[in-house]
């Protein structure tokens, strides 16, 4: 039996002035379970603290009801005090008589008579309460970052100058992801590969990283601070260890086929290949699709020149396994397909190219060796049309296109224009745009001064449609300042096209059982406060994985994650929120309707040996089990089940009927 | 139900279940800001509105309750991601069936309401409370299978 | 019906024979001719098997018990109870390995009630003749429509789909059966009043003895415990309290099974006070079609079921409470 204290606060006037709070006291008397009442000027104050800690031992009370403010006010308060005299925290319950009654009644009967039932359902809450215990799980000190872009590196790094361990995947023969491919950043101009590459060496070289490059997480167990995962590494048929990056064998490879992914498939590359000349690590690859030796047996040119003896066609892929504390995505993005955009001509005309592939064309280590030259003829073109919004912010019920803003193109366009002006002033750069998105530190002055400085043509409006005619694009659009539809014979069009998350992210997202939105970008725990966590505890999220982002951002966003995954590894055990979900297991049918609705991939099916009254000896069901140390306690597997089995502690079904009834009464 | 005598009105019993992140923090704000609802509404703080269990709403009526109003964060605000969606599903089927067992559907109502919106939450009482009063007293929850 | 009859006793010794199952799940003769009842069967008792019009009862439930023995068993499922079957299956109340599954023809199934309610009295024995009954009674012999002595749910026939199963036995012969709209009646009291609905429900509910028929039939109602049951939950009773109890029961049993319910019709099959208790799941399943989507539970093994789904699109409950008309 319960023996329970009610302390009455005053609140200064801030209660009692609404509230007659010794008649709260006196009638608190003569509820059950009640052996104590008493009222104060300010319960939280030290006075009233040592009054609650010397009635807790005069009364050998199990359990106080607070009548004061809001629990989000002084819960923690009172949950200490009742710790200092002995008491589980978890056996205080607060009436908020302040907030939700004094504060907003006038009439003193009605609030006093609102406030007794107020402190009554405390009390019969409390009458149900059991002491709980946080657990403790240890945490793996060390990390996983699936994807090594600029994110993931960025991630590792920090990770890594904190003093822990951290594993970086790529399922790319080289990191660097998508920031390599390009050719200078906005705004400041600097060209990616300066900034990025000295990145990628100190990611090699830092002894607490390992990169696990062509490489892919397979499978992944566990939950916060223990997780564990088995990483595909899959062959290269080159040694690692021997190949010196020489790039010979790429050279002699007779297959020319395969289209080179680095250069946006603008090229053709070798079947044995080093994505670019900087790649980590420098190591050649054999695509088995295209290489000759693969499907024949016969060529093996590229075995005959290296002089380190690296190729090995026999090699095979390797599982590993390995534990970790925390693990981030870091999937970034790719560019939508533009196939079912007929209008722009994408797929007819060569001359038709995304921004990612204008990068390339514009990269002194693209297939043109920097020179612009349009894809068709190898000529100079003169004019240049650029397209906003290709993709982008499309109605939600559009088949192709994306509802979202992909937020990096008006600047990297901008960047485009600007570039194009520079290197060859004879060029005249239209770009139709539905409104320019400039945000951020330097950015609209960066546009402006394309336009203001670099003479580069901004046209408010949409493009119709671009057609052939000779070797000119004709590319029809609106301007809507002007009001007209106006024509302009381009030779080269190119695309702002929309980005989307990498096709990865998805079966990532599942094997993590984190959670993805409509767009399969990843979901936050939190979108405003808690947004580089996944909602699944341990899973942090950096760079463009979780929505478009530009390469400050990233980075931000980046050492945003690598800083919450410190915080985690830097503890020894996590304790873990008492008041969460748990499951009896006498109760439970194993039906799995839980599981589904668990936000957080607490709840695992498990067989288990079943003991209690009326069940056979022996018996072994598959029942429920929570995962205390996953688990966020907020309660939507205890309504998804029928039976009752699953319950919350803290706030379980008989505590809540217990409050129903009290105010019913 | 409570009739006080003294003025002779009626006076509803009114449960209002509240998420903890959002609509908990709306009423106290509402109490910061001194903005006053009817004494009847008492407030149940639960985690998440997917902690309501039908059964509670049931219960409530079954204890002479006259309406029971659940309020949560706003949908794509909730604290645990998805419990709001849940919440909305099952609370429309529930409702419906109320309905369909012609009990006044305007006893039972949900409300989004933010840690922000404290304006709101004493609005939605206020409205919740004096459609409680015109409905008059919750007979028909209590009374499906009494026999005449 | 005889030849799909003996069909499966043909099948049924087979399986036996060659030791693919070691018992069979299947109906037998009750207390009188038209009240068969679920039996398991081992070899030397199958004279005792029974298929005719009045094997309406599900057998996918019992499936339950058969797994957790030895051995595999043999069901013979009609194709609605192949739907119940289904779901257990995405419940894992059943193992598929220890069941063998035969899928059986249906021309629907009689209700004795119905016949009763024609005045027909003192059945002896019933005959099928084409669409034709012929009653035997006391009384001499009477005919009847083989339609108007249907169960309710075979009147709303879900179709001869079989959604999971071992083999099938089908005669091959052309029938039709069903083609309600199992919703009209749900429709007719969603456009009466409020009033006159609860004049409805209060009428019936108020016949409800607790006798937990419906509960026990009913295939998604495979708690080990029922909450009603449980004096742990805090809200289970002996006798009742007050009289919420009933509502609270039915309206809880409607919900915990909502999303779940393949609309079997066992309930109010089983109900010996005739309540119609397939309108409040019906109610649930024709909501989720409106609200959610067309779904049927048990017909595939992949989708979510509702109550356990959202999409960010959700209809608000204020859908419900701001409906037209009077409240």
């Amino acid at each position: 039996m319960q023996r329970i204290g009610v302390f009455v606060c005053w609140c200064g006037s801030n209660i009692a002035a609404t509230v007659d709070v010794a008649a709260v006291a006196e009638a608190m008397k003569n509820e059950p379970g009640v052996v104590y009442t008493t009222d104060y000027q300010y319960m939280c104050s030290e006075g009233g603290q040592s009054r609650i800690k010397q009635a807790i031992k005069d009364y050998n009370l199990t359990g106080i009801v607070v009548c004061s403010c809001s629990p989000r006010m002084h819960e923690a308060t009172f949950r200490k005090t009742a710790v200092a005299a002995g008491l589980n925290p978890y056996m205080v319950e607060i009436a908020n008589i302040r907030e939700h009654c004094s504060w907003i009644h006038k009439d003193k009967e009605e609030a006093t008579e609102k406030a007794v039932i107020l402190a009554r359902t405390a009390v019969a809450k409390l009458m149900l309460n059991a002491p709980l215990t946080s657990g403790t799980s240890p945490v793996i000190k060390r990390a996983l970052v699936i994807g090594g872009g600029i994110a993931g590196i960025q991630t590792a790094l920090d990770i890594a100058d904190a003093g822990y361990e951290v594993d970086i995947v790529e399922k790319r023969p080289t990191i660097g992801g998508r920031m390599a491919q390009l050719d200078k950043t906005f705004p400041t101009l600097d060209c990616a590969a300066c900034i990025l590459t000295p990145k990628m060496v100190d990611a090699a070289s830092n002894e607490k990283i390992t990169l696990y490059t062509y490489s892919e997480v397979e499978s992944v167990k566990g939950f916060v601070g223990n997780f564990s995962a088995k990483i595909r590494k899959k062959a290269r048929f080159v040694d690692a260890t021997k190949c010196t990056g020489c790039a010979v064998c790429t050279e002699k490879c007779p297959s020319r086929k395969a289209k080179n992914e680095f250069n946006m498939g603008l090229n053709n590359r070798g079947a044995i290949y080093i994505p670019f000349a900087q790649a980590i690590p420098n190591v050649a690859t054999i695509d088995p699709e295209y290489c000759i030796h693969a499907k024949t047996g016969k060529c093996g040119i590229c075995q005959k020149n290296c002089s380190a003896g690296a190729i090995d066609f026999d090699q095979k892929d390797e599982i590993i396994e390995r534990e970790y504390g925390a693990i981030v995505m870091a999937t970034g993005f790719q560019p939508i397909k533009l196939d079912n955009f007929e209008e722009f001509g994408y797929a007819q005309y060569p001359d038709v190219v995304t921004s990612l592939e204008f990068e390339r064309l514009m990269n002194a280590a693209g297939p043109t060796k920097g020179t612009l030259l349009r894809p068709s003829d190898l000529s100079h073109p003169k004019t240049l049309v650029f397209v906003q919004c290709v993709g982008s912010r499309c109605s939600a019920d559009a088949k192709d296109g994306k509802p979202y803003c992909s937020k990096i193109c008006c600047m990297y366009t901008a960047k485009h224009a600007m570039l194009v002006r520079e290197k060859y002033p004879d060029t005249d750069v239209h770009v139709f745009y539905i409104d320019v998105r400039t945000p951020g530190k330097n950015f609209d002055e960066f546009q402006r001064r394309a336009v203001e400085q670099y003479g580069v043509d901004y046209i408010k409006g949409m493009v119709g449609k671009v057609t052939k005619k000779g070797d000119k694009l004709m590319v029809q659009g609106s301007d809507l300042l002007n009001n007209e539809q106006i024509t302009i014979a381009a030779d080269m069009v190119i695309l702002a096209t929309a980005i989307e998350p990498d096709p990865s992210a998805k079966q990532i997202a599942s094997l993590l059982t984190a959670s993805i939105d409509t767009n399969n970008w990843m979901t936050e725990a939190h979108a405003k406060l808690r947004p580089v966590e996944s909602p699944t505890a341990g899973v942090f999220l950096s760079g463009v994985c979780q929505g478009p982002k530009d390469v400050p951002e990233t980075v931000a966003q980046a050492s945003a994650a690598a800083s919450k995954v410190i915080g985690l590894l830097s503890k020894d055990h996590m304790v873990t929120n008492p008041c969460v979900a748990q499951s009896n297991e006498l109760l439970c049918n194993g039906c799995t309707t839980c599981e589904k609705v668990c936000p957080y991939g607490a709840i695992e099916y498990k067989d288990k040996p079943i003991v209690g009254p009326g069940v056979p000896r022996g018996t072994i069901r598959r029942v429920a089990e929570v995962n205390p140390a996953i688990c966020q306690g907020c309660g939507a597997c205890t309504v998804a089940c029928p039976s009752g089995a699953m319950d919350l502690k803290g706030f379980t079904n008989r505590q809540i009927m217990a409050e129903v009834d009290a105010i019913c009464k | 139900m409570q009739v006080n005598e003294k003025k002779g009105e009626f006076k509803p019993t009114i449960v209002a279940f509240c998420c903890n992140w959002c609509s908990y923090a709306g009423a106290d704000l509402a109490g910061t800001s001194r903005l006053s609802y009817p004494a009847n509404v008492k407030i149940i703080r639960v985690p998440c509105s997917c902690r309501v269990n039908p059964m509670f709403i049931l219960r409530a009526f079954q204890r002479g309750a006259d309406g029971v109003i659940l309020c949560g964060c706003h949908p794509g605000d909730c604290h645990y991601s998805t419990g709001n969606y849940y919440a909305r599903r099952r609370m429309t089927m529930l409702f419906s069936m109320l309905d369909y067992l012609g009990i006044d559907r305007k006893r039972t109502r949900v409300e989004w309401v933010s840690a922000a919106e404290g304006t709101k939450f004493a609005a939605v009482m206020n409205d919740f409370a004096q459609t409680i009063t015109e409905l008059g007293e919750n007979v028909k929850l209590g009374d499906l299978r009494c026999k005449e | 019906m005889q030849r799909v009859a003996e069909m499966m006793l043909e099948r049924a010794k087979a399986l036996l024979a060659d030791g693919t199952v070691n018992r069979v799940v299947g109906w037998e003769m009750g207390e009188f001719f038209y009240d068969l009842t679920p039996a398991v069967f081992t070899a030397d008792g199958l004279d005792k098997f029974v298929y005719n019009g009045f094997s309406g009862a599900n057998l996918s439930k019992y499936m339950i018990k058969e797994c957790a023995k030895d051995g595999k068993a043999l069901v013979f499922l009609k194709p609605c109870d192949t739907y119940s079957f289904n779901q257990l299956i995405n419940e894992h109340r059943v193992d598929r390995e220890k069941v063998y599954i035969i899928g059986v023809e249906c021309r629907g199934m009689i209700d004795i009630r119905k016949i009763r309610d024609m005045g027909i009295k003192g059945v002896t024995a019933i005959r099928e003749e084409g669409e034709e009954l012929i009653i035997d009674t006391i009384y001499g012999e009477k005919k009847c429509a083989r339609k108007d002595a249907l169960l309710e749910k075979c009147l709303c026939c879900k179709g001869q789909e079989f959604v999971v199963y071992d083999e099938l036995l089908t005669t091959g012969e052309a029938f039709t059966v069903g083609g309600n709209n199992r919703f009209a009646k749900v429709a007719e009291l969603e456009a009466m009043t409020p009033g006159e609905r609860f004049a409805f429900w209060r009428n019936e509910l108020s016949k409800c003895i607790r006798c937990n028929a419906c509960r026990n039939v009913c295939p998604a109602c495979s708690c080990l415990q029922c909450v009603f049951d449980n004096p742990k939950s805090g809200i289970a009773s002996k006798a009742n309290a007050d009289d919420f109890e009933e509502n609270m029961f039915h309206i809880i049993r409607a919900f915990h099974v909502a999303g779940r319910c393949t609309d079997c019709g066992e309930c109010s099959r089983v109900c010996p006070q005739g309540i119609p208790l397939h309108l409040l799941n019906r109610k649930f399943i024709k909501d989720v079609n409106e609200f959610y989507g067309e779904f049927q539970a048990g017909a595939d093994n992949t989708t979510k079921y509702p109550l356990t789904n959202f999409t960010k699109e959700d209809v608000e409950p204020s859908i419900v409470t701001n409906r037209g008309g009077e409240n």
